[in-house]
């Protein structure tokens, strides 16, 4: 080689040094939960909760079972308003707003947060009446807004190519997985901020899950999504931050790979690592 | 920290399989320590037989070295782990590596013990900063395993300040070296060989610190490369 071809200039490897630092930079907040307590009858759930839980961007709660991680996440959209003898303290704020307020109205407000449950739930109807669903009581009729949204809706949650030919068919006659994305589908087609996943993938196969996993990587570039999964090599995959709750009360916070690498708490860790609480 | 935190997974096969690594770990250690000690003692005394069993021996090194590979692969593979079980493994990939780049410096001690001891017969009195700069390393190595073996890193900064000593020791063998060079240049193909072993002998040292560096990630889950020794001892106080 003659000396013409070496190069003298450098490699600048700021900017890779960089991307690795600004990925873990905070978000602005999109829901505060702030000195949340919630009492079952007698019985508290949610002990003094504080968190903040970042706008586009996912956040997962990991815990075992009856840590309160539904529960929090039900409280997001005062689901839990529906259930008997249910005494709330403190505040959650979406965009600053407390959604506890008296002021607040509770199906605007499920409209702006759109939840989905561990078992698929279409209505017995076609998959179009199932996405639609949601613009129809609110009075929205007009055909071709409404058949923009189906294909919208089910473009964002990745089912479009599988049903596009079958609109009409029963959403009932979907497999599994097909059915949770025709859920999901129905849940952004009313645009929500949020969206609120309460295991959503656990009833379903591998590559369902796969799928929705990646439609959850997808989602975000729009959506505040906050999921609850006993999954944990799927909080892992799918979140940015993650929060480990045990017995009701919030026990760490932090970025998903800095929490399960190096967790701050050893009840993080020994919950992560399999061991013995 | 003690090394129970090995032991206490609710699946006791994974107990099984970390305990496992850990202990060959350990063992490939052990072999190693043992190739530097037959590998200087048979340069110190001419011991052929010794340096052929030095060179015959680092195929186990190496064997050693992909078998553990292989199963730390396996495990994450499998096991997914996390927090400090994903800390142990990735470690051990690495302490593993160094380990074998020693094992490769003791060979070349004994190749060049082999050849020096056609060339010259009493070099015993000769070389004696080079035995103690072998001392040195040879501590170094043993803390920096012990410090994995207790996984305890109070001592990691006591063992990476005898490197300094160690670069001292190194650089005054150069000098003589090099005035035995000026002296009569018919021995300079024999002090090459002997400027091999020292820098072998410098790498073992070098070697010992980055295992201790590797193991500081594994107990604090803090990335310590690149640091000067006082970086490090203020690091370790936090």
């Amino acid at each position: 080689m003659t000396a013409q071809h070496v190069r003298t200039h450098s490699i600048d490897v700021s900017s890779i040094l960089r991307d690795q630092k600004q990925s873990t930079e905070p978000n602005e907040p999109c829901i505060k939960v702030e000195n949340l307590n919630l009492f079952y009858a007698q019985k508290q759930a949610l002990h003094g909760v504080n968190m903040e839980m970042p706008k586009k961007k996912v956040t997962a709660y990991i815990g075992p079972s009856g840590c309160g991680k539904s529960t929090l996440l039900r409280c997001i959209n005062r689901m839990n308003d529906l259930v008997d003898n249910v005494t709330i303290e403190g505040k959650v704020l979406l965009d600053n707003e407390n959604i506890y307020d008296k002021a607040v109205n509770v199906a605007a407000l499920r409209r702006r947060v759109g939840m989905v449950f561990q078992k698929p739930n279409p209505f017995p109807k076609s998959i179009f009446e199932n996405v639609t669903y949601g613009l129809r009581i609110q009075g929205i009729n007009d055909k071709r807004i409404l058949e923009e949204t189906v294909e919208n809706a089910l473009r964002g949650a990745a089912l479009w190519d599988e049903v596009k030919d079958r609109l009409n068919d029963n959403a009932l006659g979907l497999s599994g997985g097909q059915q949770q994305r025709l859920v999901i589908a129905r849940a952004i087609a009313i645009e929500p901020e949020v969206l609120l996943l309460d295991e959503p993938a656990s009833a379903l196969d591998p590559i369902s899950t796969l799928k929705i996993e990646e439609l959850i990587n997808e989602l975000k570039e729009k959506y505040t999504i906050v999921i609850v999964t006993h999954n944990m090599q799927q909080a892992a995959r799918v979140s940015d931050y993650t929060a480990f709750m045990f017995m009701g009360e919030l026990i760490e916070m932090g970025t998903t790979s800095e929490l399960f690498t190096n967790p701050r708490k050893k009840q993080t860790e020994d919950y992560i690592t399999g061991r013995y609480g | 920290m003690d090394n129970s935190k090995i032991g206490q997974h609710i699946s006791g096969q994974f107990n099984k399989e970390l305990e496992d690594v850990r202990n060959k770990v350990l063992t490939m250690g052990g072999l190693v320590e043992q190739q530097i000690e037959l590998a200087v003692t048979a340069f110190s005394t001419g011991d052929l037989e010794m340096a052929e069993l030095v060179i015959k021996q680092d195929n186990q090194v190496d064997a050693l070295e992909m078998a553990i590979d292989q199963e730390c692969m396996q495990i994450l593979a499998l096991r997914q782990p996390a927090a400090f079980d994903l800390r142990l493994l990735i470690t051990v990939i690495k302490v593993i590596n160094e380990l074998e780049r020693v094992g490769d410096m003791a060979e070349r001690i004994a190749e060049m013990a082999i050849q020096l001891s056609s060339a010259d017969s009493n070099k015993h009195d000769q070389y004696y900063e080079l035995e103690h700069m072998a001392e040195l390393v040879q501590e170094m190595l043993h803390g920096a395993l012990d410090v994995f073996a207790r996984m305890n890193i109070e001592d990691v900064t006591t063992i990476t300040g005898l490197d300094a000593n160690v670069d001292r020791e190194y650089g005054s063998i150069i000098r003589q070296l090099i005035t035995k060079m000026m002296e009569d240049p018919r021995n300079i193909t024999r002090m090459l060989d002997v400027l091999w072993i020292a820098r072998s002998l410098e790498r073992i040292g070098d070697h010992a610190c980055n295992v201790c560096e590797h193991l500081v990630y594994m107990v604090k889950g803090e990335d310590v490369r690149h640091l000067t020794q006082e970086e490090l001892e203020r690091k370790m106080k936090e």
